[in-house]
């Protein structure tokens, strides 16, 4: 045993510089110089002002504003706070716990309650909470759901609201991997773009 | 539709595909064979042991072999642990991460060296980018090399033939580094940048509307976590975390990683030992189990949870919605991706999530916990899968010897009482720890008082728990509290015995299987390469894991499941 102490403690050093410092430094440096966008977190900029990644949802809770998926994550302190980018997590509630089935008749009661016209059933994921918290995406089913809602609140017509979320519809990932999804964020600034951020036409 | 099934068939084409590549690149690695990278790393390799003091061509027995192993693995212990305690002092810390409590870096420390990698802390919030890459990052390195090391050493001893020596520790450490973990790493790091996981050294990024996003070093760590299969996440939601796993490509191609290697090491298995059916036949009997587990848990997820059916959702599965299971899954992956993840992650020691297992429905968390229990055979971990299933093989050949009055033999080596205790101690220690731990858990109320979902299910996370350690998967049902003295302890000496319980016994029995002569094959033996063979060794694995945790599954998953319904 005491023969093999140096090649252990002279392969442990190298062997941690190259795959702990060389690996991940070199890897860096080239992520910075193929991929600058997508390592810094793939940001989205507005006014030159960062407003959030496209990868990571955001709260969204007004009614003119499409919803993400409900979020579990909590801040330091462990009280609530939806969508936190710097704790993720996901509810780790049972399929059988009681608390969950109340969480989620909260939610429908909750869309019900901002468009008392969504009578229809709730594609389930809008109403469970991601694993991560930070659920960048729903279902074109779940949007659809809430076009009356939002079409009203900014005064526009159920029909291009619906246009608008049918163009940014991202399918199965080469028709196998994954599921068709629509991006929160990305879906709201196209909303605000095109017709503004007060909910009136812009142009 | 759901595209789960789709998804199934093309994941396990293109692993099966993928692996006879790999596993011949890989036998010859092991050989000392020359690869196409030899002129980049070859003088590497060489000024690496000239640094070591060592010649290649020396050869170790088993017992300075498993003393090379377990060293190297304790300067990593302390090294890692100590790295945690200082890190507020140290470099590449831009939010001020503090010191990580005592208990804490020990059971961590513990988790990363025995390719576990079992998380009782949220990465985002406690670790320095330091930690991650000079700490977890090596760690994840170096366990799976050692997985590669031993069972290289134990293929050595069944195709030596009155030999002592089972090769060179560190050759083979230094080999499994530099010509396959590293390179691959390297290639699927930047894959993986290209898809959206982040690689950066910024502080947290604070946007306008007050949103703070976790940045750091993820992509060049995920990769090694998960073709390492160690699985330890960057972040706290592991692999559900956007920035860690972005795409439905990028997890399509993480799945692919997790039992990668160890699908390709059967091959490589086969090449070594110059019968490649004998490679196919572990192969094959991994494959069956796999499908097996993995039909039960997309059609449990994909069903979704009976308990919301009566609230006015609908859990059906659409052209526009992914329906099922989906409280603590990602919708990008959907229930299909999430379960096929669940799958490949309990099967191999990778204990990767990306979603939340806790909330999978009774029968859908059933399978990953069943598949840590069988000992992480489906597969495995790398190296670690394989040398286990050795040890279901050696159990078979001897249960086929038994019943036809012959003295088994495995591959032209006689087994005899000494490798069949070798091989029952390697198969039993580990669940031994999983169910005393569990008992003591049970009735230690502080341990108790750490559940966090009621009835069936809190003791399903105590024993999710337990067989992750135990088995060095590190996976979790992580509504358990698992920060406590009691649990970070507890189940570190778990890990440890599952890592280190099994390594010796197998090294040992790699010992004295080189020190036998060839036995030729007799009208007694009992080919190993036959679908009977394959028959006989799927029995053995899902009857020695039956007869072990029926009882305790029943308490926990299968109750849930019977109760489920009447939550309606």
């Amino acid at each position: 045993m005491n023969l093999q102490i140096r090649p252990a403690l002279i392969a442990f050093i190298a062997l941690s510089a190259l795959t702990g410092l060389a690996y991940p430094l070199g890897i860096t440096g080239l992520a910075r110089a193929l991929f600058p966008h997508q390592a810094e977190g793939s940001l989205v900029r507005r006014d030159g002002q960062v407003i959030g990644s496209e990868w990571i949802g955001q709260s969204f809770t007004a009614p003119r504003d499409f919803w993400g998926r409900p979020s579990a994550t909590v801040d330091a302190q462990g009280r609530p706070l939806p969508y936190n980018g710097a704790n993720s997590g996901g509810s780790n509630l049972a399929p059988s716990n009681p608390d969950l089935r109340k969480a989620v008749q909260g939610r429908i009661a909750a869309l019900r309650a901002a468009d008392p016209e969504a009578t229809g059933p709730v594609p389930v994921d809008l109403v469970t909470a991601s694993g991560s918290g930070l659920d960048p995406h729903i279902s074109p089913a779940s949007a659809l759901f809430q076009v009356h809602r939002v079409a009203l609140a900014r005064e526009l017509d159920e029909a291009t609201v619906r246009r608008l979320v049918a163009a940014h519809v991202e399918g199965a990932q080469w028709g196998v991997l994954g599921e068709s999804r629509v991006n929160v964020l990305k879906l709201n600034l196209a909303l605000d773009d095109q017709f503004g951020a007060n909910g009136r036409k812009s142009r | 539709m759901s595209h789960a099934w789709t998804q199934n068939l093309l994941y396990l084409t293109l692993l099966l595909g993928l692996a006879y590549p790999l596993g011949a690149y890989m036998a010859g690695v092991l050989e000392g064979g020359r690869t196409f990278l030899h002129p980049i790393l070859r003088p590497l390799e060489r000024g690496l042991y000239r640094l070591m003091g060592i010649r290649e061509e020396d050869e170790m027995g088993w017992k300075a072999y498993a003393w090379s192993i377990t060293l190297i693995k304790l300067l990593g212990l302390v090294a890692m642990f100590l790295l945690m305690k200082t890190q507020a002092a140290l470099p590449l810390n831009p939010e001020h991460q503090g010191n990580v409590a005592t208990g804490l870096s020990f059971n961590t420390a513990v988790s990363f060296i025995t390719n576990t990698n079992w998380q009782a802390y949220s990465g985002e919030t406690t670790l320095s980018y330091l930690t991650q890459m000079l700490g977890l990052t090596v760690q994840n390195f170096l366990s799976a090399a050692t997985g590669i090391a031993v069972l290289a050493a134990l293929i050595r001893g069944i195709t030596r033939r009155s030999a002592t020596g089972l090769g060179n520790a560190w050759v083979d450490l230094v080999r499994g580094t530099l010509y396959i973990l590293l390179p691959l790493s390297f290639v699927f790091a930047l894959f993986l940048v290209s898809q959206g996981v982040i690689q950066n050294l910024s502080a947290y990024l604070h946007t306008a509307g007050g949103q703070v996003l976790a940045m750091g070093p993820a992509a060049s760590q995920v990769a090694i976590k998960m073709l390492g299969t160690n699985g330890g996440g960057f972040f706290g939601a592991n692999a559900a975390h956007p920035f860690e796993n972005s795409s439905p490509l990028s997890n399509f191609v993480q799945m692919l990683s997790i039992l990668l290697i160890p699908a390709a090491l059967c091959v490589t298995f086969g090449r070594m030992v110059q019968d490649r059916r004998q490679g196919w036949a572990l192969l094959a009997a991994m494959t069956v189990l796999f499908v097996a587990a993995l039909a039960v848990c997309t059609q449990a997820e994909v069903k979704g949870n009976p308990a919301l059916d009566s609230l006015g959702v609908t859990q059906v599965a659409g052209i526009d919605k992914p329906g099922g299971n989906m409280e603590g899954k990602e919708l990008r992956f959907g229930p299909g991706g999430s379960a096929l993840w669940a799958t490949a992650t309990t099967a191999a020691s990778s204990g990767s999530v990306n979603a939340m297992h806790d909330s999978f429905t009774p029968l859908g968390g059933l399978v990953p916990l069943w598949l840590m229990q069988l000992g992480e055979v489906v597969f495995g971990g790398v190296g670690s899968g394989l040398y286990g299933m050795l040890m279901f093989a050696l159990v078979a050949v001897f249960i086929g010897g038994l019943m036809v009055g012959r003295t088994p033999e495995y591959l032209g080596k006689k087994v005899e009482a000494f490798e069949m205790k070798m091989a029952s101690l390697a198969i039993l220690l580990p669940c031994a720890a999983v169910l005393i731990g569990t008992a003591i858990s049970v009735l230690v109320p502080a341990a108790a008082a750490s559940v966090g979902n009621p009835g069936p299910h809190g003791f399903s996370q105590i024993l999710y728990a337990w067989s992750s350690a135990s088995n060095n998967n590190g996976s979790a049902f992580a509504g358990l509290n698992a920060n406590t003295p009691f649990y970070n302890d507890g189940l570190a000496i778990a890990m440890l015995l599952g890592r280190f319980g099994v390594i010796w016994p197998v090294l040992a029995l790699a010992g004295s299987l080189a020190k036998k002569k060839h036995t030729p094959e007799g009208l007694g033996t009992l080919p190993t390469h036959t679908p009977l063979f394959v028959g006989v060794l799927i029995g053995v694995v899902v009857l020695v894991g039956a007869l072990t945790f029926i009882p305790a599954l029943a308490l926990g998953p299968v109750a849930e499941h019977l109760s489920l319904r009447s939550l309606r």
